[in-house]
């Protein structure tokens, strides 16, 4: 049984520690602030300009002055802040952030993230993905093992423009999870698979060499 | 006696507009624009326009306005992704785009404004955004080299405001609007509430005056919300 969306968050939300300030991508990444355990504190930071980002408001108290990346209304907490995006994104490419989880359309096996554009189709931009993985200290990648046609999105080589050069550290599919060693060269590893998902499965479904983790 | 507020929009806009120029205009999606100014612009008529923003609006509201009339030639924006009338014109071949990183975007203005020609920054190594420029190892690592951005004209929005033009912003509405106010050759400042000089806390002053050539009290504050969500609230004694 592959993974849900669901299920996804919640295997992302085990890279958390506590004290981590932490930056949530758009889609399943935003998902994983359900999973945050209550014994652990966890600062979001929303690259428009907050650290502390609550949950949604209550009906008829949205304020047009509070939202997040997403352009979602959102709430403050006690301790959160406010700040200019100059400042945010100093958090960012400044190695303050502990952990960045995103989305995804294609990761190669030296950690190559494309994430930001379709050539021929609508070119919607990067935002802050570019700046993330450049910066953040440690990046996660959620997205579906495959695309709709089949296609696998764990590749070689990246073919779609990319959104950062051996970047990404973790990648979470619906099928399983898999580290990746940017810097050096010790390429993809699969850690865990998704229960009932088979290393054949997998290795159908992929394009990137992978070693599996010892146990 | 040099006197910087002015009565309307339209009033700060006279004699600082025209066309081929270039304008920053701050605010994150529809939060923090300057909504008041984007209108009187619309209305001024002035085409061949280069826009530095963030975003560009939705259809029928902020810059999606100036998009309409046909005023921009030309965006430069980290993400456009909200303005179906965007992607025609972009498709047709009518507007060019110039996609930035957005910290690298932040950053550029941030240089502009403080007198920093160029720097360097990870960001984009080794994507189309470092292609066409100088890069450079410092510490084993490669960075690309960003250029400051200035405009003729930065158009921003604050919460508050008084006659010297120190202006503090409000929750996440404060975003670009910093930077922009010290990049503009001539800076415009909208805000809800133009105070007494002398009422604002100076220690609480987000950008200080010196950066603001002219300042009046918006005339309608429509702060369109672009994602309405809210979740349900659950009465006393209810299990969640």
């Amino acid at each position: 049984m592959a993974w849900t969306r669901d299920d996804m968050a919640a295997r992302a939300a085990k890279e958390l520690r506590d004290g981590f300030y932490v930056n949530l991508g758009i889609g399943i990444p935003t998902l994983v602030a359900n999973h945050i355990p209550p014994d652990m504190s966890v600062t979001l930071q929303s690259e428009n300009g907050m650290l502390g980002m609550g949950p949604f408001p209550f009906e008829g108290e949205a304020d047009p002055d509070l939202i997040n990346a997403g352009k979602q209304t959102i709430t403050e907490l006690p301790d959160s802040s406010y700040f200019s995006s100059a400042d945010s994104f100093a958090m960012i490419r400044g190695g303050h952030i502990a952990l960045s989880i995103l989305g995804g359309m294609q990761v190669s096996m030296d950690g190559d993230l494309a994430n930001w554009m379709v050539p021929g189709k609508m070119v919607k931009g990067m935002g802050g993905a570019m700046d993330l993985v450049a910066g953040v200290r440690r990046v996660v990648v959620v997205m579906d093992h495959v695309e709709k046609s089949g296609a696998p999105k764990l590749l070689r080589r990246c073919t779609l423009p990319l959104t950062g050069k051996g970047v990404v550290d973790l990648l979470i599919t619906d099928l399983g999870v898999f580290e990746i060693d940017r810097k050096g060269r010790g390429g993809v590893t699969l850690i865990e698979r998704a229960p009932g998902v088979s290393v054949e499965e997998i290795r159908a479904r992929t394009e990137a060499p992978f070693t599996i983790a010892a146990g | 006696m040099a006197q910087k507020t002015c009565a309307s929009a339209e009033a700060a806009l006279e004699g600082v507009i025209f066309d081929g120029m270039t304008i920053m205009s701050g605010g994150f999606g529809l939060c923090g624009i300057p909504e008041n100014l984007i209108r009187a612009i619309r209305d001024s008529g002035v085409r061949g326009l280069t826009v530095i923003s963030n975003n560009c609006g939705v259809d029928g509201f902020g810059l999606g306005l100036l998009l309409e009339a046909g005023q921009i030639d030309k965006m430069v924006s980290s993400y456009v992704g909200e303005n179906k009338l965007f992607e025609q014109l972009y498709l047709s071949g009518k507007l060019q785009l110039e996609f930035n990183p957005q910290g690298t975007l932040a950053e550029r203005i941030r240089a502009g404004g403080a007198g920093i020609p160029a720097f360097f920054t990870k960001t984009g190594v080794g994507t189309v955004v470092a292609e066409g420029k100088e890069t450079r190892e410092f510490d084993g690592e490669t960075y690309v080299m960003e250029r400051a951005l200035t405009a003729d004209l930065a158009i921003v929005k604050a919460w508050k405001g008084d006659r010297e033009g120190n202006l503090v912003y409000r929750r996440t509405a404060r975003n670009f609007n910093p930077m922009m106010a010290t990049a503009g050759r001539t800076t415009l400042a909208e805000v809800e509430h133009l105070a007494e000089t002398g009422t604002l806390d100076k220690d609480a002053i987000h950008t200080p005056g010196i950066y603001v050539d002219r300042i009046f009290q918006g005339a309608v504050f429509e702060k369109r919300i672009e994602q309405l969500t809210t979740r349900p609230r659950v009465a006393a004694g209810e299990s969640v």
